[in-house]
């Protein structure tokens, strides 16, 4: 994944019920993303890992917003009785990917952020929700995602939505 | 991996008590259910009680709750109070200073780390779906439906809007 919001790290062992953020204020839309949004998306992006990447996030929307969009999917999530105040709640974007590694056509996600205030809500589940519905609807049965190993938020998510450890290994090394 | 005896413990004891949240549990009713001695798992409990995991009710009735977040309390934060996982197991023998010493540990170094962050990215209600999906052989249970505020007349079913495409 080359993108995770930065996250405040959570130390909440034994501090909140469970009871806790259950409820949400706001019904969810989720659709692709419009050139409008990129502005917003910009703008969550900064305030969640404090690093302004305009030009990024401009060209992500040219390659997954308008490009080959049968298999590119950059999807956002609103409020659609409330866009004044709340124009975009959180992104996700992934891809079908087919024979790299020596995996069959599998869908990769590969960005997602939530707007912090509205986090424990249930739209980063509803993103994942469009997005596999989406990978599923081109013809793949298999979504994927890769998280650092001190991510705790992601992992913790991701794995609330029934991902475990895939087959790979992720490898690397230092370029002298 | 292998995880001590308490840790297990004191995970089979936390799944029971959020399976039950309704009432408490006695020591010896969480032992009967996983066959294990009140003994040990009356130590358990209080070394649990003491963090903050779990709360005692005394008197008639009486018994554990479950005290913590369910959604933020990992399999590593429970396992972790009667094991030392947070850091890389100390080798510090004399062949751990050769080359050879210092290679094989950075390998179980890698272990070590893969375990950990897998324990500390399960948690104790990622856990009750996996246990819920075993017993019933069903689909990944779906979350509850995010709510609409409660003046909206939006029906829960239709809080979310999947996938509608832009006008």
């Amino acid at each position: 994944m080359d993108y995770w919001a930065t996250q405040t790290a959570v130390n909440t062992l034994a501090k909140h019920t469970n009871a806790e953020a259950t409820e949400i204020n706001a019904a969810v839309q989720v659709r692709r993303v419009q050139a409008a949004d990129i502005p917003y998306v910009i703008t969550l992006d900064t305030r969640v890992t404090r690093l302004a990447k305009a030009e990024y996030w401009n060209d992500v929307f040219r390659r997954y917003g308008e490009q080959r969009r049968h298999e590119r999917f950059f999807l956002v999530a609103e409020n659609p009785e409330d866009r004044a105040d709340s124009r975009l709640l959180g992104f996700i974007i992934g891809e079908i990917r087919a024979w790299e590694f020596g995996s069959a056509p599998c869908g990769w996600v590969f960005a997602l952020s939530v707007e912090p205030k509205m986090r424990l809500h249930g739209i980063g589940s509803a993103l994942l929700e469009a997005i596999s519905g989406e990978f599923k609807k081109a013809g793949v049965g298999k979504m994927r995602t890769m998280v650092a190993r001190d991510g705790r938020l992601p992992l913790l998510f991701f794995r609330s939505e029934g991902m475990i450890a895939g087959p790979y290994i992720q490898l690397e090394k230092d370029l002298d | 991996m292998k995880l001590q005896i308490s840790s297990r413990l004191a995970i089979f004891a936390v799944l029971e008590l959020t399976a039950r949240e309704d009432r408490q549990l006695s020591v010896a009713e969480i032992g009967e259910k996983f066959g294990v001695s009140s003994h040990h798992l009356a130590k358990v409990m209080h070394v649990m009680g003491r963090a903050g995991l779990v709360r005692s009710i005394r008197g008639a009735g009486g018994g554990y709750q479950f005290a913590g977040n369910a959604r933020r309390t990992t399999l590593l934060d429970v396992a972790q109070l009667f094991e030392d996982l947070s850091s890389v197991e100390q080798r510090t023998g004399a062949i751990d200073a050769t080359p050879e010493g210092q290679t094989l540990n950075g390998v179980l170094n890698e272990i070590d780390d893969i375990a950990r962050a897998t324990l500390g990215s399960i948690t104790i209600a990622t856990m009750r779906k996996l246990i819920d999906r075993r017993e019933t052989g069903r689909a990944w249970p779906r979350k509850p439906s995010p709510r609409t505020s409660g003046t909206s007349r939006t029906p829960k079913s239709r809080a979310i809007t999947l996938f509608r495409e832009p006008n």
